[in-house]
């Protein structure tokens, strides 16, 4: 997809929200491109749902402007809105089959006759889900009243569709399963689609744009890559995936190098930001980026360069190793070590609690930031 | 808390029977063919014959039923209405609402009924036939209110907005998805109305005069002076008919799981 | 919020039209009405006074007024009693049983009290058939007066009032989460101290909701003390209607009926803290 011709089908200007006294939403303003899907990410009560609801139309923005597909939302009741949303409780409607469920929007279109039949059929085969069109909802797994949710949003051909955490009352299998069928969905529909979700794993492997949220803002928007790698705050950084903190100073700058103090080393390393001689900035490097070196492993002149650390606790996940290791410096850092298969003989994952380790990392894959706590 | 279960079963039978026996008692008896006696002396079909050939009773039976499915439809449009605007709106008052509801609901009788005794004096209505439609209907709202309102408090909250979200007016919402989720509890609040209605002593007491007399203060009069057989075959009879409506709404509200 | 919703516009008002005009009012003019003079043409004269409150301390009427609130106080107490144990063990039926024990509860609850009261006066008249058993076993000689006494008054009341009682209880009970009855026995806990300190407490909204249901009407319950109690005026209902009926003297009517009003609100307040409080606890 060529981003720079696509044009954006959801567009929000400066949109603000509140209940009372508590604002859910500060001016936030998103662009979705069209065939995209987009994860609005965040901890519960960031205003992720909230944005769901105006988009929806069940809810009034008090401030900005909401547009989709060029129309302007803000008098439009949902009815009339080319947007369908799959809720989380997925809100089947029980006294009616799976059938007519699904058909509930295309006979409110007036469809009718064999094209219902059909376009009814069509969705549940898409969710195989055909062989159970008679059944009441009640009747159904948690599974499958799930894909009668899609199936009943999706048969309107929407614009945009909405998805408010639809894979959080499913359990871990299923949800993976899910994960997968929804993307091949989206991609074979090629509607929009605005996922909410708490999850960070859901929203880094099923989207092309995630939006990560917090307190009303929009604290970060790209793709799962750049918010992974490339987290532009303290606040990205902790709540998609884990990360060790390192304090340090800056020493001398020559963008976009810079020497950096960390405790008693100076490292040189890089970054987007402009820092001055003597700024504080935080030191960010996932667990999985620190490599760890055991006592008889390197030589000393290698050794000298890395930070000496002690084994504080060590979990056995199955495919990694976690260890949690102190700096002699004080900082407590947590680490993931992968079973490698052709190290097998060599690397031995087998470390005590107490053992005397040495860190470092590849150099370039932190992220440097300016201080913030 | 695990007791010995016959002493706990017998006092279940105890109370059962506490609550069920006279009535049984005042059953039984109006099938005996004897006017006076205790003793059993035989079925008789003779007092219900007695009740049906008497014209005024069977007219007060009539007024009885009419201000009865009268009130009980009227109350059940606004009781619907109302616990379907509780449910799904905010607005100003609505705290205030329902618990003037839930108070309606615990006012005593008797104090409902000279309430609506001084209301219906000082605007010079005359005690009959609309005076008591009127109070019957406002006894009656606030248990359709509550019927109705225990059913969609199970609902799916999002079942609306789904709904809206597919496309649906207002008034398709109404139709599409609430009457049919809500009808079980319709019906069920209507003959719990019609019931209360078809027993209520104490506030028609004070809001019906001579010109509308209904069954339950005929009863009433009637009792006063004694016990007779026929008065066990019209009691039996409006047991008959409480009994039946319960058991239908009952039935209606317990289909929803 | 939405602009065009005719369907909210109506229903509400409808609702609170019926409410003001058919309940507030109602007891508005009643609340009037009892600081007005008996009237001589009129039901009322309108002369301030405090005299109908005056007369309720008058030791004739505080007399009655006591006698009821005893009456109606022993059949809360009773109904509390039976009705307790009761409920309690509806809960522990095994489900398959249950809606059906319900079921057998809920029918006198909806069953007319003014039939079910004359069942009683059929058992309990002289040749009724309490006597009629009583004399078959040879426990008595000659049959007892039971009727037009103050325990057969009682006794009435609590026989149309024990679903009043039985069915709250059941719906606390029903709510009570067992694990915390064994949380409170692993933790040591004796069967009285878990009642006292766990059930009674959590399921108090019950007994206070119980007990509105059965003490309010249970003063009030007029029919019950002229069929059972004989002519003699026992509770505050046959007080009021007398004042409207027979006395004519609506004014104090008005104030006795204001009395029941305020307790009724002082009862609701109770209900309300205490429902406050049992659910203010951690939620699952």
């Amino acid at each position: 997809m060529n981003e720079s011709v696509s044009e954006s089908v959801i567009e929000l200007r400066n949109v603000s929200k509140a209940y009372g006294a508590n604002t859910v939403l500060r001016n936030v303003s998103l662009q979705v491109q069209a065939g995209e899907f987009l994860t609005l990410l965040g901890p519960s009560g960031c205003g992720k749902t909230t944005i769901l609801r105006l988009l929806a139309g069940f809810e009034k923005a008090d401030g900005g402007e909401i547009a989709i597909g060029g129309q302007d939302m803000r008098t439009l009741p949902p009815e009339k809105r080319h947007v369908n949303t799959v809720f989380q409780s997925y809100a089947l409607f029980p006294h009616l089959t799976v059938f007519e469920n699904v058909a509930f929007g295309p006979r409110l279109q007036r469809v009718g006759g064999d094209a219902l039949r059909e376009q009814v059929m069509d969705a549940l085969r898409m969710v195989k889900l055909e062989e159970l069109a008679r059944r009441k909802p009640g009747q159904l797994s948690g599974g499958q009243q799930q894909r009668v949710a899609i199936a009943r949003a999706v048969v309107n051909r929407p614009q945009v569709l909405l998805l408010d955490e639809p894979l959080s009352a499913l359990d871990y299998k299923l949800r993976k399963a899910m994960q997968l069928e929804l993307k091949q969905l989206q991609r074979r529909l090629g509607i929009t689609f605005v996922f909410v979700t708490h999850d960070q794993e859901e929203a880094l492997s099923m989207s092309d744009r995630v939006a990560v949220m917090n307190a009303g803002c929009i604290e970060q928007l790209g793709t799962p890559r750049q918010i992974y790698e490339a987290p532009e705050n303290l606040f990205v950084a902790r709540f998609v995936g884990e990360i060790n903190n390192l304090h340090g100073r800056i020493v001398a700058a020559a963008p976009p190098r810079y020497d950096i103090r960390l405790h008693d080393r100076v490292i040189n390393l890089k970054s987007k930001w402009t820092f001055a001689e003597g700024d504080r900035v935080n030191v960010l490097i996932r667990p999985e980026d620190l490599r760890i070196w055991r006592e008889h492993e390197g030589s000393d002149e290698e050794r000298a360069k890395l930070f000496p650390a002690r084994v504080e606790e060590v979990v056995y996940k199955g495919s990694t190793v976690d260890l949690i290791i102190r700096l002699d410096h004080g900082d407590l850092l947590s680490t993931t070590q992968f079973f490698n298969e052709e190290d097998l003989a060599l690397m031995n994952l087998d470390f005590q609690v107490g053992e005397r380790v040495f860190v470092d990392w590849v150099h370039d894959w932190e992220t440097i930031l300016p201080h913030e706590d | 808390m695990r007791l010995n279960r016959l002493p706990q079963y017998l006092y279940l039978v105890l109370v059962y029977g506490f609550l069920y026996l006279p009535i049984l008692v005042l059953v039984v008896y109006s099938f005996n063919d004897s006017k006076y006696s205790l003793e059993w002396q035989g079925a008789t079909w003779e007092w219900y014959q007695n009740l049906f050939d008497d014209p005024d009773l069977l007219q007060v039976a009539l007024n009885s039923a009419l201000i009865a499915t009268l009130s009980a439809s009227v109350a059940t449009v606004i009781g619907t209405t109302t616990a379907v605007a509780l449910h799904r709106y905010e607005f100003f008052g609505k705290t205030v609402l329902n618990a003037l509801i839930f108070v309606l609901m615990m006012t005593p009788d008797i104090v409902m009924g000279i309430a609506l005794l001084i209301l219906f004096a000082s605007l010079s209505l005359p005690l009959g036939f609309w005076t008591l439609l009127l109070a019957h209907v406002t006894f009656n709202i606030p248990f359709v209110v509550v019927t109705v309102l225990g059913r969609i408090g199970g609902f799916d909250r999002h079942l609306i907005e789904a709904a809206r979200d597919l496309g649906a007016t207002e008034f398709q919402v109404f139709h599409k998805i609430l009457l049919p989720l809500l009808a079980p509890a319709v019906v069920a609040g209507w003959l719990l109305s019609f019931t209360l209605s078809m027993d209520d002593v104490m506030v028609s007491f004070f809001v019906t005069g001579p010109s509308f007399e209904i069954l339950p203060l005929k009863i009433y009069s009637m009792v006063r002076l004694g016990v007779t057989p026929e008065i066990n075959a019209l009691c039996t009879i409006m047991l008959g008919v409480t009994l039946g409506m319960i058991l239908i709404a009952q039935l209606l509200l317990r289909e929803k799981s | 919020m939405r602009p065009r919703e005719p369907f909210k516009w109506m229903a509400v008002g409808t609702i609170w039209f019926w409410l003001v005009a058919f309940a507030l009012l109602p007891n508005l003019l009643v609340f009037v009405a009892s600081f007005l003079q008996r009237g001589s043409d009129e039901f009322v004269a309108f002369a301030f006074t405090l005299g109908n409150y005056q007369r309720l301390l008058d030791p004739l009427y505080l007399g009655l007024l006591l006698d009821s609130f005893w009456l109606a106080a022993i059949t809360t107490i009773l109904c509390l009693l039976l009705g307790y144990p009761f409920a309690y063990l509806l809960t522990r039926m095994t489900p398959r049983w249950r809606p059906l024990l319900l079921l057998l509860v809920i029918i006198p609850f909806w069953t007319s009290s003014l039939v079910r009261t004359y069942a009683m006066v059929i058992v309990l008249k002289a040749n009724g058939l309490l006597n009629q058993i009583l004399l078959g076993l040879g426990l008595i000689d000659e049959p007892l007066e039971l009727l037009y006494t103050e325990p057969a008054v009682i006794l009435g009341m609590l026989y149309a009032l024990l679903p009043f009682m039985i069915l709250p209880l059941y719906a606390t009970l029903e709510k009570l989460d067992h694990r915390l009855i064994e949380a409170a026995r692993d933790l040591g806990a004796g069967q009285f101290t878990i009642f006292r300190r766990i059930i009674v407490p959590l399921t108090l909204p019950g007994i206070i909701a119980g007990s509105i249901l059965t003490f309010l009407p249970g003063l009030g319950m007029f029919y019950v003390a002229d069929l059972l109690g004989g002519a003699k005026a026992l509770l505050v209902g046959n007080l009021i209607r007398d004042q409207f009926l027979s006395a004519r003297d609506w004014p104090f009517g008005a104030a006795v009926s204001v009395m029941l009003t305020v307790l009724m609100g002082v009862l609701l307040a109770a209900y309300y803290l205490s429902s406050r409080r049992a659910s203010r606890g951690v939620m699952p």
